[in-house]
């Protein structure tokens, strides 16, 4: 396995509400402390229920948004907030895919025009019939037709949208790929068409995936390594095989029952989580996901387990599978 | 008596362009207490047609069925008027898009009462005392206080859950859901299954449900209908439909599951869904199968027999094999 392209240490952003009337205010740990590599040609997902911190997560690692705390650090390059604006390539090196293929998409411009606008922003340097030739290029990669260069959005099924917005990314050639539910918006077969390109365009650059999801079945076809997160922090992490195979963490094996499987002759026996996903306002004190765990003890609501158990992580006083 | 029965039900849309199919000749019969899930790609129509039977199209639509029957009535033949009193009561359904399909002016309490003072005789207190139960089970934690929330203060899952209530206040005979549980996490829509499969248990509800996931197809119905081009393809038990698709659209559809998948690329379904303008003349489905001869391509398929799942198709499926049969 080749060297890590991004290291995060510590990854933390906490956002400050104004709550009530009397200018009080809250801070919402939306991410708090993630630490992981991303390593070229490899994929690591993010799973984990809605309002949990995957996206926040995306947004640091892109640029778009400054951590509170902790580091990351490309190339083996600490970054600094500013950096991204300082250094064009440096920014260029992390590019994101969006869920929605339909708002992404500037209607009023062609698929050509698109796909030229990152280098016309980035890349001045590249003259006029040289960006053409690579936007041409990129339209054949994720397999659309020449035809299509001259064609607005709207005219495209969501999958064909969905790989114009791969395309874009592409443009700059990162090095590393963020695709917040790049395929949540799909129809099965079509889902199945931007899985198998990303598949294939990862081979032939060797892009390092960071692939959010709440679909379990998509992140056990396509992710090497996976990250599983409870109310902004990593509770669960490890190859796909160790996590999927023999999850550590209560809250994996819960997620992992509840998504439902496409196989009718084997209906499982679901384990029932009692309560609600509590808000990240207002995080529990000890474990966060003491008050739905069925094994929480006076530990858990009193002391927040630390991360243990080496290259597969989890957070937890009173772990499934062997004791320890 | 089937509860419902729907017989060659067919629905266009008049649009600038000429008149758009949107549903074409579908059967559907559904008994009490069935759990049934609509399956298809998008656009299909499989919401316009349950829309159809509900009398919830606009007037652009235009809506044909040899025979449309719920619990012993015309649907065909009654009024407006007539078909509103079954309409939230007997049969309720729960939309695709629950944020616009609540009143953004009043609170959910007043929403749910509304519908039990509507189509029940209830009590105003009895009323109150309803909501909170259904509130409750929906999984809406601290259900009475809850009550007075107005839409906008819920959060997308929430608001879905609020429907559903709403959508069971009457205990309905018959439930349609239209994708219930698309903005909820696993954790939530298990439970949310559970409270549908078991009311289909203790009142003997019937669920049609209208799905993406197979996951919850799978989980959750005892038939299945699959729909493509806004035809009905295919109708199978749902055990047999996962193992043994009599549809080459079927089988392509549930081999791109991730679940199933074998190597590093999943299978695709090559070329788009037709449109308005490219329907092909013979079988919908041919420009795309990887069976289709000369004869799908000239001449539109019929239903194949029962056992093959009534399958539209020249050459139905049998073990992934097609087994040439004529049209029964
Ligand atoms: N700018 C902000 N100000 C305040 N709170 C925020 C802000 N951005 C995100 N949050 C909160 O941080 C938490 C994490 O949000 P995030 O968007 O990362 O979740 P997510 O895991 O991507 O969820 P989903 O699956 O629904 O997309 C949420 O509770 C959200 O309300
Ligand atoms: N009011 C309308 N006027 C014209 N066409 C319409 C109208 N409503 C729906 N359609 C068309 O009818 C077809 C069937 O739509 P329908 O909403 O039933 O699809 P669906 O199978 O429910 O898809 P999805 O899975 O995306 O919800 C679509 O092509 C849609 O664009
Ligand atoms: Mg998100
Ligand atoms: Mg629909």
């Amino acid at each position: 396995m080749s060297a890590p392209i991004l290291t995060a240490q510590n990854l933390c952003r906490h956002f400050e509400v104004k709550t009530g009337l009397f200018g009080g205010s809250h801070t919402v740990r939306a991410l708090d402390g993630a630490s992981f590599d991303l390593v070229p040609g490899r994929t690591l997902a993010v799973v984990g229920e809605s309002g949990c911190g995957k996206s926040t997560l995306a947004n640091l690692v892109t640029m778009i948004d400054t951590p509170t705390s902790g580091s990351f650090a490309i190339d083996g390059k600490d970054i600094q907030p500013g950096d991204e604006l300082r250094d064009k390539k440096l920014r260029a090196k992390v590019q994101i895919v969006f869920q929605n293929p339909y708002g992404s998409l500037n209607p009023r411009q062609t698929i050509g025009k698109i796909l030229m606008e990152p280098l016309l922003l980035n890349r001045p340097d590249i003259p006029a019939d040289e960006r053409e030739k690579r936007a041409r290029e990129m339209v054949e990669l994720v397999g659309l037709r020449p035809e299509h260069f001259n064609r607005y959005p709207h005219m495209f099924s969501g999958g064909q949208r969905q790989r114009i917005a791969v395309a874009r990314a592409l443009m700059l050639e990162p090095e590393i790929l963020v695709l917040d539910e790049p395929v949540s918006a799909l129809d099965l077969s079509i889902q199945s068409q931007v899985l198998n390109l990303l598949t294939d365009l990862q081979d032939k650059f060797n892009l390092a995936y960071l692939f959010i999801s709440h679909d379990l079945s998509v992140v056990r076809h396509f992710a090497d390594d996976v990250i599983v997160m409870y109310l902004g922090k990593p509770v669960e992490q490890g190859s796909k095989e160790q996590v999927f195979n023999a999850p550590r963490h209560p809250y994996t094996k819960a997620l992992m029952s509840a998504t439902p499987m496409a196989d009718p002759a084997n209906r499982v026996e679901r384990i029932k989580l009692e309560g609600e996903l509590p808000s990240p306002l207002n995080v529990p004190v000890g474990c966060a996901f003491n008050p739905r765990c069925w094994k929480a003890t006076d530990q858990c609501r009193a002391e927040r387990p630390p991360m243990s158990g080496g290259d597969h992580g989890f957070a937890c006083f009173h772990p499934e599978g062997p004791e320890q | 008596m089937s509860l419902l029965e729907i017989k060659n039900l067919t629905v266009e849309f008049r649009t600038a362009n000429g008149p758009f199919r949107a549903v074409d000749s579908v059967d559907m019969t559904v008994e009490a207490g069935d759990l049934r899930a609509i399956v298809g790609e998008s656009g299909s129509g499989k919401s316009v047609s349950m829309l159809a039977m509900m009398g919830l199209l606009p007037w652009t639509a235009n809506i044909t069925a040899d025979k449309m029957e719920f619990d012993g009535q015309d649907l065909l033949k009654m009024s407006a008027r007539d078909r509103r009193k079954i309409i939230g009561k007997d049969v309720s359904m729960i939309f695709q898009e629950p944020m616009s399909s609540l009143n953004p002016c009043y609170t959910v309490g007043r929403q749910i009462k509304e519908v039990l003072r509507q189509h029940t005789p209830l009590t105003r207190s009895e009323r109150q005392a309803r909501a909170v139960e259904l509130m409750d089970q929906v999984g809406i934690p601290d259900p009475a206080k809850r009550l007075s929330a107005f839409p906008h203060q819920l959060s997308g899952g929430m608001s879905q859950r609020v429907m559903i209530a709403m959508a069971l206040a009457c205990k309905p005979k018959l439930l349609i859901a239209d994708e219930p549980t698309t903005a909820l996490d696993v954790t939530i829509q298990a439970q949310i299954l559970d409270l549908l499969i078991d009311l289909q248990k203790t009142e003997g509800m019937a669920l049609i449900l209208i799905t993406h996931d197979m996951g919850v197809v799978a989980e959750t119905v005892d038939r299945v209908s699959v729909q493509y081009a806004g035809q009905r393809v295919e109708e199978q038990e749902v055990n047999a439909l996962f193992t043994d698709p009599h549809h080459p659209y079927t089988a392509a559809l549930l081999a791109a599951l991730p679940e199933r998948a074998t190597g590093k690329h999943l299978p695709t379904i090559a070329g788009v869904v037709p449109g308005q303008f490219d329907r092909p003349k013979g079988c919908l489905f041919s420009p795309r199968c990887a069976f289709a001869d000369d004869l799908c391509h000239s001449t539109q398929p019929g239903k194949a027999s029962a056992d093959l799942g009534e399958a539209l198709c020249h050459h139905p499926l049998k073990n992934g094999q097609p087994v040439s049969e004529e049209p029964a």
